[in-house]
C-alpha cells in the first residue's frame, strides 16, 4: 500500500517538479513572477491533443510539438512583455500584472477555439496495460511520465551546471550587471530562459493531461497554484529546491487523499505552504538568502 | 423620468457593481499606498460576504448590523494574520496572501453545514439600495483622500519609499502596515456584505484567485498614487467588460490585452496617462 502511494507521488510529484522548474527558472533568471506559466502549461496540452486529433501524429511527436510551440509562446512573451519592463525596471507588480493579462487573454481565445468543454486525448491502451513490481502496479503511462520527467530534468540541471552557456546563465541569476560586463549576451540568455521554462511548462501540461485524461482551458489555474506552493516550498529562483519541492508536494498530496480524505487536499497543499512562508519563507531547503539558480 | 426607470431596471447591478469594485479597489490602495504587495483583499471579501449574509439568513439581524459585523470580522482575521505575514516583503507576501486566500476559499467549500459549500448560499434578502453603496464609497473615498494628506498617508507613502528611513525616523513602520492591512480587509468585508445583499447568491469560487487577481488589477490600473486611481480603476475594470459586450466569447482576450498595454505604456496607472503622453518618459512604480 506504502509502496504503492510512492508510485503514484512520484509520477504526480515530478509532473509538479517539470512545471515549478520553469517557474523557478523564470524568477530566479529573469526575477519576474510568470502568472502565465499556467496558460503555457494548458497551451501545451491543447497544441498535443490538437496534434494528436488533427495531424494524427503519435504521442511523442506531439509532445515535441507542444514544447516547440510553447518555446515559441515563451520567445514571443520575453519580447513583448519582458524585455520592455526590464527596460525601465519595473517592480515585481508590473510583469505580475501584465502576465495575467497574457493568461486571460490565452485561456480566453483556447476557449473561443476549441471550446469550455472537458477535451481528452484519444485511447490508446498505453494507460491499460499495467506491470506488476513486487506487489505494485504501475502503468506504463505513469512509467513514460516518470521517465520523461527525470530524462528533461536530468538535461536541464546537467546543461545548467557543465555547459558554457548553462555557466553563463547562472552568472546571470547572480548578477546581471556582471554578467554584462564579461561579455555575456545578457538578453539573449533571458529570452532563452523564457523559451525554455515555457517549453517545460508545456511538456508538463501534455503529462498532466494525459495523467488525469482531461484538457480543459482552466487547467493551467490549479496549476500555477501548485507551481507557486511548490516554488515556495523549495525557495524561490532554486533548481535543485524547486525539484524537491515538486516530489514532496506530490508526497503530500497522494498521501493526504489516502490517509485523511480528498476534499482536503488542495488545503493540504495551501496549508503547508502558508505555514512554511511563516516559519521558513527562504524555503525548506533554501540556505542562504541569495542561493539562486 | 422613464428613462431613468428602464436604465435603472437594466442596469442597477452593474452600478452597485461600479460601487462595490470602487470600494475593493480602494481596499487594495491602502497596502499598495504602503508598498505592500497582498493578494488577500478577496479573502476578506469573502469572509465578509458570508458573515453578513449568514447573519441576515438565519440570524435575522438589521442589514446594517449585519453589514457592520461583515466588515469587522474580516478586520480581526487581518488583525491575527498581519503580524506574522507582513514580515515578508515583495513577492513572498504576495504569495502568503495568495495562500491564505487559497484555504479561506477551500475552508468555505469544506464547511458545508454552515455554508452550504459549493452550491454556495441561496435567497440571501436584497437589502442593498443605490445609497446605501454610494454613500459608503463616497464615505471611505472622503477618508482616504483625508488620510492622504495627513501625516499617516504621508508616512505610508514614505514607508512605501524607504522602509528602513522611515524606521529610522521614529515611525512605527509595523503598526503603519498592520493598520493599512486590516483597514483593507475591513473595507474588502464591506464590499463583500454589500455584494451579497444584491447578487442574490454566493459561492465560495468567487472569492478565489482570480477575484483577487481583479482586485489586483484594479489597483494597479487606476494607479497608486492616490485614491482617485483606484475609483478610476474599479470604473474600468467593471464597466470595460459590457463595453466590449459586442464582441462575444472573445470579450476577456480583449480585457487582458488592455492590462497588458495599460502596465506597458502607462506604468503608474491610467491615471498617470497624461503625464506619460506629454513627457514621453517612463518613471519607474516603486
Amino acid at each position: 500500500m506504502l509502496a504503492q502511494q510512492l508510485v503514484n507521488a512520484i509520477s504526480l510529484g515530478g509532473v509538479y517538479a517539470l512545471f515549478a522548474l520553469g517557474f523557478t527558472l523564470i524568477f530566479g533568471v529573469l526575477n519576474v513572477v510568470n502568472l502565465a506559466h499556467g496558460a503555457i502549461f494548458m497551451l501545451g496540452a491543447y497544441t498535443a491533443l490538437q496534434a494528436v486529433l488533427l495531424f494524427k501524429l503519435p504521442l511523442t511527436v506531439a509532445i515535441l510539438a507542444a514544447m516547440i510551440v510553447t518555446a515559441a509562446a515563451g520567445w514571443l512573451l520575453d519580447y513583448f512583455i519582458f524585455a520592455p519592463l526590464r527596460a525601465r525596471q519595473a517592480p515585481h507588480l508590473a510583469p505580475m500584472i501584465a502576465t495575467i493579462g497574457l493568461s486571460i487573454s490565452l485561456t480566453s481565445t483556447i476557449q473561443g477555439m476549441f471550446g469550455a468543454e472537458n477535451l481528452r486525448f484519444p485511447v490508446h491502451g498505453l494507460a491499460a496495460e499495467t506491470l506488476q513490481v513486487g506487489g505494485v502496479q504501475i502503468t506504463a503511462l505513469e512509467l513514460q511520465i516518470i521517465f520523461l520527467a527525470f530524462l528533461l530534468m536530468t538535461v536541464l540541471l546537467w546543461w545548467l551546471m557543465h555547459t558554457r552557456m548553462g555557466c553563463a546563465l547562472r552568472a546571470v541569476a547572480e548578477s546581471r550587471k556582471a554578467a554584462a560586463i564579461l561579455g555575456i549576451n545578457v538578453e539573449g540568455l533571458f529570452r532563452l530562459t523564457s523559451m525554455i521554462a515555457a517549453s517545460l511548462g508545456g511538456v508538463a501540461g501534455v503529462l498532466i493531461a494525459l495523467y488525469t485524461n482531461a484538457v480543459f482551458p482552466q487547467m493551467g489555474q490549479p496549476m500555477l497554484h501548485k507551481g507557486i506552493a511548490v516554488v515556495i516550498l523549495g525557495g524561490m529562483g532554486d533548481i535543485r529546491g524547486a525539484l524537491l519541492g515538486g516530489f514532496f508536494l506530490g508526497c503530500a498530496e497522494v498521501f493526504s487523499v489516502a490517509y485523511i480524505g480528498s476534499t482536503m487536499r488542495d488545503a493540504v497543499a495551501f496549508g503547508l505552504l502558508f505555514t512554511i512562508l511563516l516559519l521558513r519563507p527562504e524555503g525548506l531547503f533554501g540556505k542562504a538568502a541569495q542561493r539562486r539558480a | 423620468m422613464e428613462w431613468l426607470e428602464t436604465f435603472w431596471a437594466t442596469y442597477s447591478t452593474l452600478v452597485l457593481s461600479v460601487g462595490t469594485n470602487v470600494l475593493l479597489a480602494l481596499s487594495i490602495y491602502l497596502t499598495l499606498a504602503c508598498g505592500l504587495l497582498t493578494v488577500a483583499n478577496a479573502a476578506f471579501m469573502g469572509i465578509g460576504a458570508y458573515t453578513a449574509a449568514l447573519l441576515s439568513l438565519h440570524g435575522s439581524l438589521p442589514f446594517y448590523l449585519s453589514l457592520t459585523l461583515g466588515a469587522l470580522l474580516p478586520a480581526m482575521v487581518a488583525v491575527m494574520l498581519g503580524p506574522p505575514t507582513l514580515r515578508l516583503s515583495g513577492v513572498y507576501l504576495a504569495m502568503a496572501t495568495l495562500a491564505f486566500g487559497e484555504i479561506v476559499r477551500i475552508t468555505l467549500l469544506n464547511t458545508e453545514n454552515l455554508t452550504g459549500g459549493a452550491l454556495g448560499l441561496n435567497g440571501i434578502p436584497q437589502y442593498t439600495r443605490w445609497f446605501d453603496v454610494f454613500a459608503i464609497v463616497v464615505g471611505a473615498l472622503y477618508v482616504l483622500l483625508r488620510f492622504a494628506g495627513s501625516r499617516i498617508g504621508r508616512t505610508m507613502m514614505a514607508i512605501r519609499q524607504d522602509e528602513v528611513a522611515t524606521e529610522l525616523m521614529g515611525h512605527n513602520v509595523r503598526a503603519y502596515k498592520l493598520f493599512a492591512f486590516t483597514l483593507g480587509a475591513g473595507l474588502a468585508g464591506l464590499a463583500g456584505g454589500l455584494n451579497a445583499h444584491f447578487t442574490f447568491f454566493i459561492s465560495p469560487n468567487e472569492y478565489g484567485f482570480d477575484r483577487g487577481v481583479e482586485i489586483l488589477a484594479m489597483g494597479v490600473l487606476g494607479g497608486t498614487g492616490s485614491p482617485w486611481g483606484a475609483v478610476i480603476g474599479g470604473l474600468l475594470i467593471t464597466l470595460l467588460p459590457e463595453l466590449l459586450r459586442t464582441l462575444g466569447d472573445y470579450r476577456p482576450l480583449l480585457n487582458g490585452v488592455i492590462l497588458i498595454l495599460i502596465i506597458l505604456y502607462s506604468p503608474n496607472g491610467i491615471w498617470d496617462l497624461k503625464r506619460f503622453i506629454r513627457s514621453r518618459h517612463f518613471v519607474p512604480v516603486s
